[in-house]
């Protein structure tokens, strides 16, 4: 490879034996690249999907239905007691094998397996920090919408989800983070994310501690970037003389 | 008051409410016609926010009949978006939407509640701000605006959905003295323009100057009621003079 | 995987209140459970072990599994809490050196994936340890332990120093004045109140960290999630799969579930004293 970069990671190889194979090698750069690509779908994705989820999830328990209030809670309460990984093996693996297969692929692969997973799992978290959110905004507020008219999907939509967006913004960020934590979980599927991508380096070259510093390096980039832009959201959405 | 009084549109008849076994309304029976400007005044306790709250169907009641504007509050048939329209209710808290400003708060229910168009709602909404001698703060958020202001603004919120009927709940309460001034004026100004309004309210020199009926209330039940002139001066009931002779 | 702060509940809003009644949950999940297990049994071959033995008969080792899952995560969360107590004074150093390092700990370990960190101390810590003159082996798991009690450390220490930080004012001028040193003062006065408001956000991290544990399978150590797959192999019977699995999650559910409920009833009552 070249250019400056390649030269320094090149400098370093041959000066303290620090084998940044990425950098120097073409091969390995494009294969972390692809790791990143996907995690960073991995991600994106399942952030969208959770989201709904959550939404979804938090107004099914505003409803008076006792149906839909008892399966939302079941959902909540099995999603955050159990570990992630065994739930994305149980996807993968036992829900999996149920489905027909067109031929010798499966219907769904370990990616969507691990969106359906890691989406769930967030999911559940963000109806309990929806539902907080919501419930932290004044009943008051609810009583004035309701005696303009305003129907609950409408008080809901107009006033109590902006309203409690604001309100649970920083434990959103929080669970997002997670999220982008646990997409490395889709590493024990199979699934061409970077933690794999960097396995699969490391396996051949044996620059295992070259490998780990630069992984852990560009997961905390990549939350410090998810950070920085639900911050940018939250500044974004500050309304003058009003402090949730 | 020198205009004259239409049709009854508020009606109640033996109106009970218990929440739970608590009795909060224990047979309450009043008539409110079309212009006339009706305080409800009585200790704390006796139910007279949650009356309100029964005559726009925000409270369901336990037994008897409210009618408004022809419509049984009670029915379960009832929809509940033509109750709102007909019934306005500003609150002691104001209430104002946070995330948007005077004139989106005013704008808000016409336009997503009766699905009005959203320019004639503006022109709408200007005028009502102007009424209530706002306009300048039209596109300031409430977070900016003092206590007073709020309250008027919320007093054209629940005006912008044209309601045959205004109540107010102790809307001063929650105010200090000069900015409570200003939100009576504004309560006058609807008076005199023959608008239909229910108040509960503290304020005994204003009741007595915008009132025609005053009904006092204690206990879950009307006492007394009357005229200002009769009610204030020369009560019947010696429960209404001992709670006169307190708040006088 | 997932730290999430405990949230309060401010203001009242109808449909949002009444937690599930206790034993609907469990009755739910064991429901769940059985309907499983009936599905396994009308997939299975006519003749032959019925899908409940076989699961009754694997059950003792996935349980056995799942213990050392338990034993694990109490070893882990023993080094990451002591760990995490020293990076939380860190943190609440009254100069900017140490306060700096410990943030920049804090947040490179608690920022990083767990699994990574994991991978991490299993590929880089020796697989022997010199002290002194002894060599003190270092097996597989005990490697794991470590690489996962980063991670709670890390996440400990900002648990605590939101505790320490959180006592007024007052009681450390009161405490000075006393002529206490500041580590006196912290082991005397501070921390005992403290404690408290530690004991809520500590027991949700530790039931985070009990379901973290079975990331030590992917790095070749065998706990639960190994034995329940290895099961599944060994039979060579795909229906049971679903039952199995769900065992296993349904081990952890009723370990974990009981520690969330705790974890809120405890919140509530501090919150109440304040």
């Amino acid at each position: 490879m070249q250019g400056p970069v390649a030269d320094f990671f090149r400098w370093l190889d041959d000066r303290y034996g620090l084998y940044f194979s990425p950098f120097t090698d073409a091969f390995d750069g494009e294969r972390i690249l692809l790791g990143l690509r996907t995690t960073v779908e991995l991600s994106l994705t399942c952030i969208a999907l959770s989201i709904l989820l959550g939404l979804i999830g938090a107004w099914m328990l505003s409803t008076r239905s006792r149906l839909a209030q008892g399966v939302v809670r079941f959902y909540v309460q099995a999603f955050r007691n159990t570990p992630p990984l065994v739930q994305l093996a149980f996807f993968y693996f036992a829900i999996g094998s149920l489905l027909p297969s067109s031929g010798r692929s499966p219907l769904i692969d370990g990616y969507g397996w691990a969106v359906i997973s890691f989406s769930l799992l967030a999911g559940a978290f963000n109806v309990e920090i929806f539902r907080s959110g919501v419930e932290a905004v004044p009943a008051m507020m609810v009583e004035a919408a309701a005696g303009l008219g305003f129907s609950r999907l409408q008080t809901y939509r107009y006033v109590l989800a902006p309203l409690g967006l604001r309100i649970c913004l920083p434990a959103l960020t929080n669970n997002l983070v997670n999220l982008v934590k646990t997409t490395t979980l889709a590493y024990a599927i199979g699934v061409p994310e970077l933690l794999y991508a960097a396995g699969q380096i490391w396996s051949e070259v044996m620059n295992v501690r070259e490998m780990m510093y630069l992984l852990l390096v560009i997961y905390i980039a990549l939350i410090a970037i998810l950070v920085w832009v639900m911050e940018r959201w939250e500044r974004a959405l500050r309304i003058p003389g009003y402090t949730p | 008051m020198a205009h004259e009084l239409g049709a009854p549109v508020v009606v109640l008849r033996e109106v009970v409410k218990r929440f739970g076994d608590y009795p909060v309304l224990s047979g309450i029976s009043l008539t409110v016609r079309r212009g006339e400007t009706v305080c409800i005044i009585g200790p704390s306790g006796s139910g007279k926010s949650t009356l309100l709250r029964c005559i726009n169907g925000l409270v369901p009641v336990t037994s008897g009949s409210i009618t408004v504007a022809g419509r049984e509050v009670n029915d379960a048939a009832l929809d509940p978006i033509a109750l709102r329209r007909d019934v306005g209710i500003v609150f002691q808290q104001y209430n104002l939407f946070p995330h948007r400003t005077a004139l989106q708060n005013v704008m808000m229910a016409p336009i997503h509640v009766l699905r009005q168009n959203r320019a004639e709602v503006e022109t709408r909404a200007r005028e009502l701000l102007a009424k209530v001698h706002l306009t300048e703060k039209a596109d300031t958020y409430p977070g900016e605006l003092s206590g007073g202001q709020q309250q008027r603004v919320a007093i054209a919120r629940a005006l912008a959905m044209s309601p045959k009927v205004m109540l107010f709940d102790e809307v001063t309460a929650a105010l200090d003295p000069e900015t409570k001034k200003e939100v009576l004026v504004t309560v006058q100004e609807l008076a005199a323009e023959g608008i239909t309004c229910i108040l509960v309210t503290h304020e005994m020199g204003f009741a007595r100057r915008v009132a025609d009926h005053i009904y006092f209330t204690d206990g879950g039940v009307i006492v007394e009621h009357g005229p200002p002139a009769q009610l204030l001066e020369a009560p019947r009931e010696a429960r209404t003079r001992e709670f006169l002779d307190k708040v006088l | 995987m997932t730290d999430l702060p405990v949230l309060r509940r401010v203001g009242p809003l109808a449909g949002f209140r009444a937690p599930l009644a206790l034993p609907a949950l469990p009755l739910a999940a064991a429901l769940f459970f059985v309907a499983s297990l009936a599905w396994a049994q009308t997939r299975s071959a006519p003749v032959g072990e019925s899908a409940a033995a076989a699961v009754l008969r694997w059950a003792p080792l996935i349980f056995g599994g799942f213990l050392f899952n338990v034993l694990v995560s109490v070893l882990s969360m023993a080094v990451g809490t002591a760990l995490g107590f020293a990076l939380g004074l860190l943190l609440i150093a009254p100069t900017r050196l140490p306060r700096g390092v410990g943030w920049a700990l804090t947040q490179f370990f608690r920022n990083a994936p767990w699994l990574v960190l994991l991978f991490y101390a299993m590929f880089l810590l020796p697989f022997e340890l010199h002290l002194g003159g002894l060599e003190i082996p270092l097996p597989s798991w005990a490697k794991a332990v470590l690489g996962l009690s980063l991670p709670v450390a890390a996440n400990f220490a900002e648990i605590v120093r939101g505790a320490l930080q959180s006592i007024p004012e007052p009681q450390w001028s009161a405490a000075r004045g006393l002529a206490f040193g500041p580590l006196q003062t912290i082991r005397l006065v501070i921390l005992p109140q403290a404690v408290r408001r530690m004991l809520p956000p500590w027991m949700n991290l530790y039931a985070i960290l009990t379901m973290a544990t079975t990331l030590i399978s992917v790095v070749g150590i065998q706990d639960g999630l190994t034995i329940t797959r290895a099961a599944i192999a060994s039979d060579a019977r795909p229906e049971l799969m679903l039952p199995l699995y769900l065992f296993l999650l349904l081990l952890f559910f009723v370990y974990c579930y009981p520690i969330a409920r705790a974890t809120l009833a405890l919140e509530r009552r501090f919150q109440v004293r304040g």
